[in-house]
C-alpha cells in the first residue's frame, strides 16, 4: 500500500484549475473557480476540527467573518494593502478561536454544536450594533481603494490569484497536519478523548490549537472574499447558512480525508450551479439538496471518498 | 413610568408563555431522544402558514384550527421520525443534527418555492384588553393562554397516560424501557411527533400577533436554544419558566438599553450557560 | 519505592468508594489487588491514573507528588493503564492506536520510531499481522491485547492492569499471564487487579484486598489468602470464596 501520495494528484489539479480562468480569458469561469476555491478552503479547514477531533463547529463561519471585518477594516481605514491585511484577519480570527476554544470546547457533542451557533449569532448580533465597523449596513470600499492594484478589473484578478495560494496552503496544511503527531493526537481525541487523555494527550491544549488552526484560513478567505466583493455586511458576513454548506461539503466528500473536503466542495459547487441554472429546479434547489444531504447521512455517512476508500484497498493511499 | 413598566411586564409574560410554548416540542425531543432538532423553525414557520390557510381558505378562527393542528403535528412528525431519523437514531450527534437539518431545508426549501418568502399576516380581530393603562389585544391574552394550556396538557400527557409514562421511561433508560416491554421505535416516534405538533401550534398561535415568512421560524429556533439551556432539558416547567425569563427580558431591558442590542444579550446568555453550567440553570443536578 | 500512595479517600455523593487506602508500589513487582465487586478497585486506579481528583490524599510516583496532576501528564511521567472496558480509537488502525501509546505516553516519540515501536509491540503481545486492521473491528481477546500493547508502547514504568483476563478462555488467560510475566521481566513494574484467584495469586509478588473502599489485608499471596478478614470478605461471594479454596488447598 503506498501512502502518502493524495497531495502528489491533488495539487496539481489545484493548479491545473486555477489555471483555467487566465488560459481561457473567461470572466464567467473565473467566478465560478473563485467560489469553487473557498469552498475547498472552507471545507479543508472545517475538516480539522470536524473531520479530525471530532467537534462539530456548526457556526464555523464566525471566523470567515471576524476576518473579514479586520482585514476590511484595515484596507479601509488605513489602506493597508490586502496581503498584510489578509493575513492579520487569519491571526485575528485565529485568535478568537483560541480564546473561545478555551471555553466552548470543554463542551461535547451536541452542546459544543450549539454553542458554536450561539456564538456566530451573538457576533453578528454585536456586529449590527458597532458603529465604528458600520453596523447593519457595514462597510463599503470606494473604487480609490483598488487603485493600488492597478484598478477594478486587475484587482478582482488579484483577489483571484490571492484565493488560489490561500487554498493551496490550506490544503497542504490541512494534510500536513491530519500526518503529524499533532493529527494522531486529535485523531485519537475524536475516536475517545478519555482514552487519549490517558494515553499522554493533552487534549485541551490540542483542541484549542485546532480549533484556531480550523479558524485561521477562513478568515484569511474572507478577507479576500469580502475584498474582491468591495463592502461587508453582518447579514453576510455570519450568515449561518454558509455554516451548514461547509459541514454539508464536508459530508458529502467524507468526513477527516483531505481529498474528501476537497472532493466536497468541488461537487456541491457544481451541484449547486448546475441546480441555480437549471430552470426545472432553479426553485427548489434548497429543498433538492435538503433531500440530497439526508441521503448522504442516511446511507452513506462515510461520503464519497470514504465510500471509494472502503470499495478499493489500492487506492487508500492516494486518498488520505 | 409604573405604567410602562406594568405594560412591559404584562407584554413580557403573554410574550414569554408563547415562547416556552415554542421551546417545549425542542425540549421534549432533546431531553427524550437526545436530538438537536434543527427543523424544530421550519416546523414552526408550517404552523404559521397553517395558520394562514385557516383564516383565508376555511374562514375559521386560528384559535380552533390549532387542535387540528395539533393532531396533524403528530403524525406528520412521526412520518418525519421514520424517514429521516430511524436509521440513524444510535448515530453520533452529528448524523441527527444534519438529519434534521435537512428536513429544514426540505420544508424551507419547499414553502419558498410555494409560498415565496413574501411577508405574510392574518388578521384576527378580536378587540382588546385594558389593564391598568395597558392596551392589551385580545390575541396576545389567548395565545398567552393558550400556550400554558397546551403545556398543562403535555404535563398530564407525561405524567398521566401510558405513552406519556413510556415516552419519560424511554428518556430515562432506552434499554430498560425496551426490557419492560414498551416499543420504544413508536415512543421515540411519537416523543418526535408531539415535539412536532407543539411546535407547529406555537407556529400557528404566533402567526396570530405577529407577521411572518417560511423563514420566521429561525428566529423562534434560536430562541428555543436560549429557552433550552435556560430551563434545563426535558422538563416542560423549566421550558416554560425559561420562556418567561426570555420574554420578560425582552420587554423590561429594552426600557433601558436599545431593541438591537436584545439578540446580543440572549446569545450572550446562550453560550454564558452552556460554559458555565450545561445541564441548564434551572436543571437538577 | 516508585508508587506511594497515602490516605486516599474519594466518595461519589453519600457513597465512600475509598477510604484512607495507603500502600505502596515497590519497583519490579508485580502487586495484585483483589476485591469484591464494588470494593473501589477500579476507582483506585482511577485515583492513581488522574481520571478524578481525589477528595483527600496523596499520591507520590518516583518521589514525586502527583496528586493534582491532569491523567496525560501522569501518562507522561510514566503511568499507563488498560481499562476494564476496553477503549479502542475504533476508527484508527491497530498500529495507530499504539503509536498514540508511544507518540503521547513516556517514551514522547516520534512518528516514525512510534511507528517501528508499535511493531515491536504488537509483536511481543501476538497482535503481529493486525496491525492495518481498524481497531473497532478486533475481537474481544484481541482488544485485550491492543490495550496492553497501547499501554506498553509508552515506554512506562508503572503499569496498571484492570482485569485483563476478564473474558478470556483458558488458552488466552495463559498466553496473557505469560505476557504479563514478561513484561515484568522487562522491570516494568505492575499493578493488576483480577478476579481469577489462582490466576493472580499465581503471577503477583504481593497482593492486596480492598472491601468497601477499605484495605483490609495486604502481604505475600499466601499470607492474604489465609487472612480470616480476607475469607470473611469473600464469603458473601461464594464463586470468589470456592475459588480461593481451591486456590489454598492447590498450594497446601
Amino acid at each position: 500500500m503506498e501512502r502518502g501520495k493524495t497531495l502528489f494528484w491533488l495539487i496539481p489539479f489545484l493548479v491545473f484549475i486555477v489555471a483555467l480562468p487566465p488560459v481561457t480569458g473567461s470572466v464567467t469561469l473565473r467566478e465560478g473557480i473563485f467560489l469553487i476555491l473557498m469552498y475547498v478552503t472552507l471545507a479543508s479547514s472545517l475538516n480539522v476540527i470536524m473531520g479530525y477531533t471530532g467537534y462539530v463547529s456548526f457556526g464555523h463561519i464566525v471566523f470567515y467573518g471576524i476576518g473579514g471585518y479586520i482585514s476590511f477594516y484595515l484596507m479601509l481605514r488605513d489602506g493597508m494593502h490586502l496581503i498584510p491585511a489578509m493575513i492579520l484577519g487569519g491571526i485575528g480570527a485565529a485568535l478568537a478561536a483560541f480564546a473561545l476554544g478555551e471555553a466552548v470546547l470543554r463542551l461535547r457533542g451536541a452542546f459544543f454544536a450549539i454553542a458554536t451557533i450561539g456564538v456566530n449569532e451573538a457576533v453578528k448580533a454585536l456586529v449590527n450594533n458597532l458603529n465604528f465597523i458600520g453596523g447593519a449596513e457595514g462597510l463599503f470600499f470606494n473604487f480609490s481603494v483598488y487603485k493600488a492594484y492597478g484598478g477594478a478589473a486587475r484587482a478582482i484578478w488579484f483577489s483571484y490569484y490571492t484565493m488560489a495560494a490561500v487554498t493551496l496552503i490550506t490544503v497542504v496544511a490541512s494534510y500536513l497536519i491530519k500526518m503529524s503527531k499533532f493529527g494522531l493526537g486529535l485523531r485519537a481525541i475524536r475516536e475517545d478523548e478519555d482514552a487519549a487523555i490517558i494515553l499522554g494527550v493533552n487534549a485541551k491544549r490540542y483542541k484549542s490549537l485546532a480549533y484556531a488552526a480550523s479558524a485561521f484560513f477562513p478568515g484569511m478567505a474572507g478577507a479576500v472574499f469580502f475584498f474582491k466583493a468591495g463592502n461587508i455586511e453582518p447579514h453576510d458576513a455570519f450568515h449561518l447558512i454558509k455554516s451548514i454548506e461547509m459541514i454539508f461539503m464536508v459530508m458529502l466528500g467524507g468526513y477527516g480525508n483531505v481529498a474528501g473536503a476537497f472532493t466536497g466542495a468541488l461537487v456541491y459547487e457544481r451541484l449547486k450551479g448546475f441546480l441555480l441554472v437549471n430552470p426545472l429546479f432553479k426553485n427548489l434547489h434548497m429543498a433538492i439538496s435538503g433531500v440530497v444531504l439526508l441521503l448522504i447521512v442516511l446511507f452513506m455517512p462515510q461520503g464519497i471518498i470514504g465510500f471509494i476508500r472502503e470499495k478499493s484497498k489500492k487506492l487508500r493511499g492516494v486518498l488520505e | 413610568m409604573l405604567a410602562t413598566w406594568l405594560g412591559a411586564v404584562l407584554n413580557g409574560t403573554l410574550l414569554g408563555l408563547l415562547y416556552g410554548l415554542a421551546a417545549i416540542g425542542l425540549n421534549l425531543i432533546w431531553g427524550v431522544m437526545n436530538v438537536i432538532n434543527l427543523s424544530h423553525g421550519a416546523f414552526i414557520a408550517l404552523g404559521m402558514f397553517a395558520a394562514y390557510f385557516m383564516v383565508h381558505s376555511f374562514h375559521l378562527s386560528p384559535f380552533i384550527g390549532v387542535f387540528a393542528v395539533l393532531v396533524m403535528g403528530v403524525f406528520l412528525g412521526m412520518a418525519t421520525y421514520f424517514v429521516s431519523l430511524h436509521r440513524i437514531i444510535s448515530a453520533p450527534e452529528l448524523s441527527t443534527l444534519l438529519a434534521t437539518y435537512s428536513v429544514s431545508l426540505v420544508i424551507i426549501g419547499l414553502g419558498t418555492f410555494i409560498f415565496t418568502t413574501n411577508p405574510r399576516a392574518i388578521d384576527v380581530r378580536m378587540g382588546a384588553l385594558s389593564i391598568g393603562g395597558t392596551v392589551l389585544p385580545m390575541t396576545r391574552v389567548l395565545t398567552g393562554l393558550f400556550s400554558v394550556g397546551f403545556i398543562l396538557w403535555l404535563y398530564y400527557f407525561l405524567y398521566r397516560t401510558w405513552s406519556g409514562k413510556a415516552i419519560r421511561a424511554v428518556s430515562m433508560n432506552r434499554d430498560a424501557a425496551e426490557l419492560m416491554g414498551i416499543n420504544t421505535t413508536i415512543t421515540l416516534a411519537l416523543a418526535f411527533g408531539i415535539g412536532v405538533a407543539l411546535a407547529m401550534t406555537a407556529g400557528v398561535l404566533a402567526a396570530t400577533i405577529f407577521p411572518f415568512t417560511i423563514l420566521s421560524g429561525g428566529g423562534y429556533e434560536l430562541k428555543s436554544f436560549v429557552i433550552c439551556v435556560l430551563g434545563g432539558l426535558g422538563s416542560p416547567l423549566g421550558a416554560m419558566i425559561g420562556g418567561l425569563i426570555l420574554g420578560l427580558i425582552e420587554n423590561l431591558i429594552t426600557l433601558q438599553i436599545p431593541t438591537s442590542y436584545v439578540p446580543f444579550l440572549e446569545f450572550a446568555i446562550l453560550v454564558f450557560i452552556l460554559v458555565v453550567r450545561p445541564t441548564g440553570l434551572l436543571a437538577r443536578r | 519505592m516508585i508508587l506511594q500512595v497515602e490516605d486516599v479517600t474519594k466518595t461519589f455523593g453519600g457513597l465512600v468508594a475509598l477510604s484512607d487506602v495507603t500502600f505502596q508500589v515497590e519497583e519490579g513487582e508485580i502487586l495484585g489487588i483483589i476485591g469484591p465487586n464494588g470494593a473501589g478497585k477500579t476507582t483506585l486506579f482511577n485515583a492513581i491514573s488522574g481520571v478524578f481528583k481525589i477528595d483527600k490524599g496523596k499520591v507520590i510516583f518516583k518521589g514525586k507528588e502527583i496528586t493534582k496532576l491532569p491523567p496525560n501528564q501522569r501518562a507522561q511521567l510514566g503511568i499507563a493503564r488498560t481499562h476494564q472496558i476496553v477503549k479502542p480509537l475504533d476508527d484508527l488502525s491497530v498500529v495507530e492506536n499504539v503509536m498514540v501509546g508511544a507518540c503521547f505516553g513516556k517514551g514522547n516519540a516520534g512518528l516514525a520510531s512510534a511507528r517501528r515501536k508499535a511493531g515491536e509491540v504488537l509483536e511481543f503481545v501476538g497482535l503481529e499481522g493486525k496491525g492495518d486492521v481498524l481497531a473497532g473491528k478486533l475481537n474481544v481477546p484481541e482488544k485485550k491485547r491492543l490495550e496492553m500493547a497501547r499501554a506498553l508502547a509508552s515506554d512506562p514504568d508503572l503499569l496498571l492492569l484492570d482485569e485483563v483476563l476478564a473474558g478470556l478462555n483458558p488458552a488466552e488467560i495463559s498466553n496473557m499471564l505469560e505476557v504479563v510475566k514478561a513484561i515484568r521481566n522487562k522491570g516494568i513494574t505492575i499493578l493488576m487487579i483480577e478476579h481469577l484467584m489462582h490466576a493472580i495469586m499465581n503471577v503477583s509478588d504481593r497482593v492486596m484486598a480492598l472491601v468497601y473502599g477499605r484495605k483490609i489485608s495486604e502481604g505475600t499471596p499466601k499470607e492474604v489468602a489465609n487472612d480470616p478478614q480476607v475469607v470473611e470478605a469473600y464469603l458473601g461471594d461464594p464463586e470468589l470464596a470456592i475459588g480461593l479454596l481451591k486456590d489454598k488447598r492447590g498450594r497446601g
